[in-house]
């Protein structure tokens, strides 16, 4: 009896901890999804508005700055792309796949003023 | 003994809900990442809308007698840029930029305000540097050392703009290129493969001293508004390759091996690029 009323209350807890986050979340989860699939069409400029909706509607979203730099980098904004992935890094450190999306780009990054320069 | 197994029981229906319920929700999310292609945009770093020509005009090239860097160099850049610049690419003979700057030299340090030319009035032109009197030039180039008093030969803006008048004020490229031969020994790391007592494969890194040999390659690029004379950009690299000290390699090909790797970098100066690659989206 003891038990089953403990793993009652675990599922309830987690079901309805964090109702708000959780519609937050949602609404930029679907800006996220629709970006993916307009970007896999080729249709980058609308992937980046969706992308950024959803980093207003949650700037907590490392995933949303990770696809956002993505589109950016797509574009040729690499400022505005270095900014993004240093938020979605700074949000998730230990993401795997951010990280190599950034290597990748810093590589890129570095190679425009990698060479010396006079005037 | 009844009660406890029901409760057993229980606790494994708990257990399977809890892993369904997860299982569902992944299914139900689909993948949370996708590859996709891009195309990075790469801006040109010279605004060169004010040319319609380019003439690779020629490099001050030393190191080693094995390759020509001067020739293979203009062939290789004209090559590239016929194909991806819109920029027209002159035909012309390769400068001997060396044996023009010792000419430069020599009559700089006889007096003269004169410089020859290839161009076809033969008019004269003035070393920028001439009062402070001519350094003397090394006949052999082996190292950076004996490039640096042929530097002089590009700020030489009177006799560029006269090459520019020649060929109708095209964008110069020139410079000088260092290809030497190069050893180096040490320790490397490199993967062994070998077999334990039960013959199971097994890869361990080994480090042992070896000796390399290969090539350094140093090219810098200068760009020259033919209209002035004048550098508006330059650009240095620097590539090296080693290899085992058995394996002969021709000099011509790690040129090429080398050059392949600075190439982009050259072309991104006079024209925009795309660079491809993938990256991944994220749910």
């Amino acid at each position: 009896m003891t038990f089953r009323t403990a793993t009652c209350i675990t599922l309830l807890t987690v079901a309805f901890a964090t109702p708000l986050h959780a519609d937050t979340r949602s609404d930029a989860v679907a800006q996220v999804d629709f970006g993916i699939t307009v970007a896999q069409r080729g249709l980058w400029r609308e992937a980046i508005y969706r992308w950024e909706r959803a980093v207003e509607i949650d700037p907590t979203y490392a995933a949303a700055f990770n696809d956002l730099a993505v589109g950016y980098e797509h574009e040729g904004q690499l400022e505005k792309a270095r900014q993004a992935y240093e938020k979605a890094l700074a949000l998730e450190p230990n993401n795997a796949q951010i990280r190599q999306n950034y290597d990748l780009f810093k590589e890129i990054n570095d190679r425009t003023d990698g060479a010396k320069e006079t005037p | 003994m009844t009660e406890q197994t029901a409760q057993k029981k229980r606790r494994s229906l708990v257990l399977a809900a809890l892993v369904a319920i997860t299982a569902g929700s992944t299914l139900a999310c689909g993948a949370t990442y996708f590859e996709i292609p891009i195309e990075t945009p790469i801006r040109a770093k010279l605004d060169v809308s004010a040319f319609q020509r380019v003439l690779i005009a020629g490099f001050v090239a030393g190191g080693t007698d094995d390759v020509d860097a001067n020739q293979e160099t203009v062939r290789l850049l004209r090559s590239q840029l016929r194909s991806k610049s819109s920029l027209r690419v002159i035909d012309a003979d390769v400068m001997e930029l060396t044996s023009i700057a010792q000419e430069q030299n020599k009559t700089a340090g006889a007096g003269e305000d004169s410089a020859p030319s290839r161009a076809t009035n033969g008019s004269a032109g003035t070393a920028s540097d001439e009062k402070a009197g001519p350094l003397p030039l090394p006949a052999e180039i082996k190292d950076e050392k004996d490039l640096e008093p042929y530097e002089r030969l590009f700020a030489n803006t009177a006799y560029w703009k006269r090459i520019g008048e020649e060929y109708q004020n095209p964008l110069i490229v020139t410079g000088t290129v260092l290809f030497m031969p190069h050893t180096r020994s040490g320790f490397v790391s490199r993967d062994v493969e070998d077999y334990d007592s039960f013959g199971r494969r097994r890869v361990r890194p080994v480090r042992t001293y070896m000796e390399r040999k290969g090539f350094i390659l140093r090219p810098k690029f200068i760009f020259i508004d033919g209209r002035t004379g004048a550098t508006i950009h330059s650009q240095s690299h620097r590539e090296e390759v080693l290899y085992n000290a058995q394996q002969n390699t021709p000099a011509l090909s790690s040129y090429f091996e080398l050059m392949d790797k600075i190439v982009p970098d050259f072309l991104q100066a006079l024209s925009s690029q795309k660079i491809r690659g993938t990256r991944v989206l994220l749910k």
